[in-house]
């Protein structure tokens, strides 16, 4: 019952999440942008822009240079979560990709960091007076879903000792059409819901930063409106 | 967590942290809104003329048209993450404590209606998202706190995702002129440019006499006959300067530099009178329509008066049109020389004649100042000058430092793309926003406090015509003399010898240049 229960939201929280996410890119992408509006300086060339996305994206380099400590918690937090995702790709993935399982033990320190990360998030939301002004309950639940993931996946590493193995039948099984049972302990129900909440919520909800950094023109333009006539219709997807 | 504490800073001190956070006040800046634009003027931009009864319908039928056609609209107001970065970085935040002036929330007086009527979660759990419905009360909002942003994009520098506040201010100024709100000052002015060709509505005739007053005063002064040519078919350069350099002080020593330097580099040149403006309040408004209007009146003078190029005088929000828009809106420009820039910044022009050596130079003459500069937003960061990211900075320090001695930088934070607004950019140069104006003013002032007392400034540079104004009337609120404010040309002019340069009389020369120091002496009248 509670596996075919799980085994349906998965479905549907794929679904939202591939279609919803794709939706959003594609309407991103055919929106037209009017006029150059690149923040300068910025570089002369497409190569530049990739180079500078890059530096943006892997270093965050300009949360640096406005604020340490949302640059520390928010690396933390990202950095933390990435190595985690990676590092369950070990229950989707049979036999394991070999660098998936060289993953394992720093997964394991990155889920602290991750959790850390966020901790310190919610804590200057709440402590520094000028973001919890521009704060909507919205935001709170946002930290508080994510730490909820993180709070019982940790739980299972170091408390509850689920059964992985059937964990991974599940999964696979649902990669392949064909249902597992899934395990029922507590942790694992709240975890894999909490899961399905995020994966659901994220193409309506300000998750969408990920993608969209890639489509904010101020950043994404190249500084050459001398150089080449700047033609609107013509920029789509720039 | 020492330094959380230190980010709820209660007040600031003293001169020291020009960029210190304010005590955070709500509600202080609320009563600040410029005067309404008259029905007709209005009308002349092609908006109605006042509220409609369906005015709610429009707003957000606009917002919806917004979010279609324009990208940077639609992302911006999608992706936020209130993370918090841009909260201190507003110079109106800084100066007012008024938290609607905290960058993200500026935007977030748009974002709550754009989230009610157009995303699943707004139309379905407004509290939870913050969603809220478009009403009278926030309609005066957004006409509030949207005239107290100059979309000098200082925010955008810091904010992770490169959201630009600037854009959210631009797109809620057309919606609120959609519903017939416009503002009275930039309103007015863009219909004068489309009647008389300038902001200020100096017809030909005025500006012929006017700049014949101005060769004659050159001639006087050196002994050189300069010309400064109005409609002069076939000449190879088109100058489009602001029409505040045709008679506003600093800003007219700069054009009477300009009009020296082309003369000693023997360049044919002439000023329009059909396009007299460099000015765009279409960018402040919003309007691509308005500003096209304006752009499309360049590319027409250019056209009917053969000429091979185009240069731009001293201007922030101006080269942004030009160099950013005018290619997109007024061109193409396949007709002109396609050897120079196009268009190219006056001091592009200058620094290379400087370069090439055709200018005679002597930097004592400028040895009476001590000298700093502020970097004009627009230019900083929604332009370029020469080929290298970064020469808007380089190039007007690089041509300062060759014709003055006393050269001193501002605090770093506060320079270059970090760059503090004057505080009357974006269509608030008006004197119904004096309040904010001075609050937004607050945090350049304290850079220059810091200078003057650390390395004896006297005077601060400018090449935007909006600051020199701006900054004129600010000087002597705080406690410096108003003419502490220079043009970057009215240096060159003061340093440059002219061929056959005769300094008409020492003495009147001294008393011209013998500008009292900033502080202490008792601030001059006089109005711009
Ligand atoms: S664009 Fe400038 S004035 Fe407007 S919110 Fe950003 S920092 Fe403030
Ligand atoms: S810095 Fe950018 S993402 Fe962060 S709150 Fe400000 S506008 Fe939003």
């Amino acid at each position: 019952m509670i596996t075919m229960l799980y085994a349906v939201l998965f479905y549907i929280a794929t679904i939202l999440l591939v279609v919803g996410v794709a939706r959003r890119i594609w309407t991103y992408w055919n929106t037209p942008q009017p006029l150059k509006i690149v923040l300068t300086p910025a570089p002369t060339t497409r190569r530049g822009v990739v180079l500078r996305m890059v530096r943006e994206v892997v270093l965050f380099e300009t949360l640096f240079k406005s604020n340490k400590w949302i640059w520390l918690f928010g690396w933390m937090f990202h950095f933390g979560l990435l190595l985690v995702l990676l590092r369950h790709l070990r229950y989707f993935t049979q036999p394991i990709w070999w660098w998936v399982s060289l993953l394992q033990p720093i997964g394991i320190y990155a889920g602290f960091v991750m959790f850390a990360g966020l901790v310190g998030l919610l804590i200057r939301r709440i402590v520094v007076n000028r973001v919890r002004y521009i704060s909507a309950p919205s935001d709170y639940l946002m930290l508080l879903l994510l730490l909820g993931i993180g709070f019982s996946g940790l739980m299972m590493k170091f408390v509850a000792h689920p059964d992985v193995v059937a964990i991974k039948a599940f999964f696979i099984g649902l990669m392949r059409f064909d249902i597992h049972p899934l395990p029922t302990d507590l942790p694992v129900l709240v975890h894999l819901g909490l899961v399905v909440t995020l994966m659901i919520i994220f193409p309506i909800s300000k998750l969408m930063h990920a993608p969209g950094i890639f489509f904010a023109p101020s950043r994404t333009m190249v500084d050459n409106p001398r150089e080449k006539r700047y033609v609107p219709a013509s920029a789509k997807g720039q | 967590m020492v330094e959380l504490a230190i980010d709820n800073k209660i007040s600031r001190t003293s001169v020291e942290d020009p960029l210190a956070p304010p005590c955070m006040t709500p509600g202080a800046m609320a009563g600040s809104k410029p005067y309404m634009a008259a029905p007709e003027h209005n009308i002349k931009l092609g908006f109605p003329g006042e509220l409609p009864d369906d005015w709610k319908e429009k707003a957000i039928a606009r917002m919806g048209y917004l979010a279609e056609t324009n990208r940077a609209f639609k992302v911006y107001l999608d992706t936020c993450m209130k993370c918090g970065a841009c909260t201190d970085k507003c110079h109106y935040y800084m100066g007012s404590g008024d938290p609607k002036n905290m960058p993200v929330a500026r935007q977030d007086l748009l974002r709550g209606v754009y989230r009610r009527y157009f995303t699943f979660a707004g139309k379905y759990f407004p509290k939870l998202v913050g969603a809220v419905d478009l009403t009278k009360e926030v309609l005066d909002d957004w006409y509030s706190y949207y005239h107290q942003c100059s979309e000098c994009r200082r925010c955008a520098v810091f904010c992770p995702i490169g959201i630009d506040t600037a854009e959210i201010t631009m797109a809620a100024r057309d919606i609120l002129d959609h519903v017939g709100i416009g503002q009275k000052y930039s309103n007015e002015i863009i219909g004068k440019v489309m009647d008389v060709g300038n902001n200020l509505g100096l017809n030909p005739k005025a500006l012929k006499a006017t700049m014949a007053d101005l060769e004659e005063d050159i001639e006087d002064e050196t002994g050189v006959a300069v010309r400064i040519p109005v409609d002069e078919k076939g000449a190879d350069i088109l100058l489009i300067t602001p029409s505040a350099d045709f008679f506003a002080e600093p800003h007219i020593d700069g054009l009477i530099g300009y009009a020296k330097v082309f003369h000693e580099a023997g360049v044919s040149w002439t000023v329009s009178s059909y396009a007299s403006e460099a000015a765009n309040f279409g960018m402040f408004i919003g309007s691509e329509e308005n500003m096209a209007v304006l752009c499309k009146r360049i590319q027409k003078a250019a056209i009917e008066l053969g000429v091979k190029r185009i240069i731009f005088g001293e201007c922030g929000h101006a080269w942004r049109v030009a160099y950013n828009f005018l290619n997109t809106l007024g061109g193409p420009f396949d007709f002109l020389d396609q050897d120079y820039p196009i268009p190219q910044h006056i001091l592009e022009f200058t620094w290379g004649e400087l370069q090439k050596g055709t200018l005679n130079i002597d930097k004592s003459r400028n040895d009476e100042y001590r000298l700093t500069y502020h970097d004009s937003c627009n230019v900083a960061r929604a332009s370029r000058m020469g080929d290298e990211p970064g020469g808007q900075f380089e190039i007007p320090r690089n041509v300062l430092k060759a014709v003055t001695n006393n050269y001193f930088e501002m605090p770093e934070g506060t320079t270059k793309e970090q760059t503090l607004c004057c505080g009357g950019g974006g269509g608030l140069l008006t004197d119904d926003l004096m309040d904010i104006r001075k609050k937004g003013a607050s945090p350049r002032m304290h850079a220059l406090k810091q200078v003057e007392e650390d390395h004896g400034v006297t005077h601060m540079v400018a090449i935007c015509a909006i600051c020199k104004t701006q900054f004129a009337k600010m000087m002597p609120e705080f406690g410096f003399e108003r003419d502490s404010i220079l043009s970057v040309h009215q240096l060159v002019s003061n340093a440059l010898i002219m061929e056959g340069q005769v300094d008409e009389d020492d003495d009147e020369d001294d008393d011209m240049d013998d500008v009292p120091a900033m502080s202490g002496a008792p601030a001059t009248g006089g109005s711009l």
